[in-house]
């Protein structure tokens, strides 16, 4: 009798302990759609660039200046842009909905927290790639753009669910990889933004959403 | 009886479990907060606070928001100590 009593206690204060510490109503669903989405996008710009070269490449305008025509660059931009926009949407609004079914706040102390702990290296590192783009080394952006979006979510894993952490250093691990093979970074970014959000998509949708 | 002894009384009670276990893994709440995580009445809450405060286990801090009063409640050394204690006795006599 004692000893349930007991029982529960340690229940609650672990479940209280989580509740008010972290943010646990992040939809993993939301994860899979966001990496079929950069499937997609990375398709796309896989595409683009192809029909570039293609049409471009005779010998000697294939060079730099004529590689970052504006009209690619612009298109490759609206490719992400749309990817990164989608993407958000989608993952607030599974979120939402999925905190409404929980009763947990979707704009409570822990759901702040986690955003300005996901955003603070985010936003380095966009800035840290305008950097990288203004000093020309623009193959480095994809590899900055994976190790800071991984330390973002290792950053941010303190306040969500900690299985967040693992993805996060996938992604700083195949960011620093992709150092070294330079030129592409649209296959690092696939493998990334696309098959490692749907494998940890998948994995916290059947150990959290599903119930 | 030495297993009894470490069981603190200042913590049973479901309320004040839940103030002290936020307080553990938060650096601090306001009132709002731990009612909001508690589903407890301002009456209810206000009293369980007190009596931690009296025990020095949670230090409280009144300050003003703009113009809204707004009380900060954190945890003492003391405090996060005999928690502590209380959960490891917990859970001996579960494991018993």
């Amino acid at each position: 009798m004692e000893a349930n009593k007991y029982l529960d206690d340690i229940t609650e204060i672990k479940n209280i302990m989580n509740r008010s510490s972290r943010f646990i109503s992040l939809s993993g669903m939301s994860g899979v759609l966001a990496g079929i989405y950069a499937l997609i996008g990375a398709a796309l710009a896989y595409i683009r660039l192809k029909t570039f070269s293609s049409a471009n490449y005779d010998g000697f305008s294939g060079r730099s200046s004529a590689l970052w025509g504006t009209d690619l660059i612009q298109d490759l931009i609206l490719i992400a842009l749309v990817v990164v926009v989608l993407a958000a949407v989608t993952g607030f609004l599974m979120t939402l909905n999925k905190s409404k079914k929980s009763g947990e706040k979707i704009w409570d102390a822990t759901s702040k927290r986690l955003v300005a702990n996901f955003l603070i290296p985010l936003i380095a590192g966009g800035i840290f790639c305008l950097v990288l783009i203004q000093y020309g080394a623009v193959g480095l952006v994809a590899p900055a753009t994976l190790v800071f979006y991984g330390l973002a979510c290792v950053n941010a894993s303190k306040y969500t669910m900690g299985d967040v952490r693992y993805m996060g250093l996938a992604f700083v691990i195949i960011g620093l990889i992709s150092t070294q093979f330079i030129g592409y970074g649209l296959y690092f970014w696939a493998l990334g933004f696309g098959v490692f959000h749907i494998i940890y998509g998948a994995m916290m949708y059947f150990k959290y959403d599903r119930k | 009886m030495s297993l009894i002894d470490n069981i603190n009384k200042a913590f049973d009670h479901r309320i004040r479990l839940g103030i002290m276990s936020v307080l553990m893994v938060n650096d601090h709440a306001d009132f709002k907060m731990l009612k909001e995580l508690l589903g407890a009445t301002d009456g209810n809450l206000a009293s369980h606070t007190k009596a931690l405060e009296k025990s020095a286990y949670i230090k409280v801090e009144k300050s003003f928001i703009g113009r809204k009063p707004n009380t900060r409640y954190s945890a003492t050394k003391l405090g996060k100590l005999q928690f502590k204690k209380h959960i490891n006795a917990l859970e001996k006599l579960i494991g018993k």
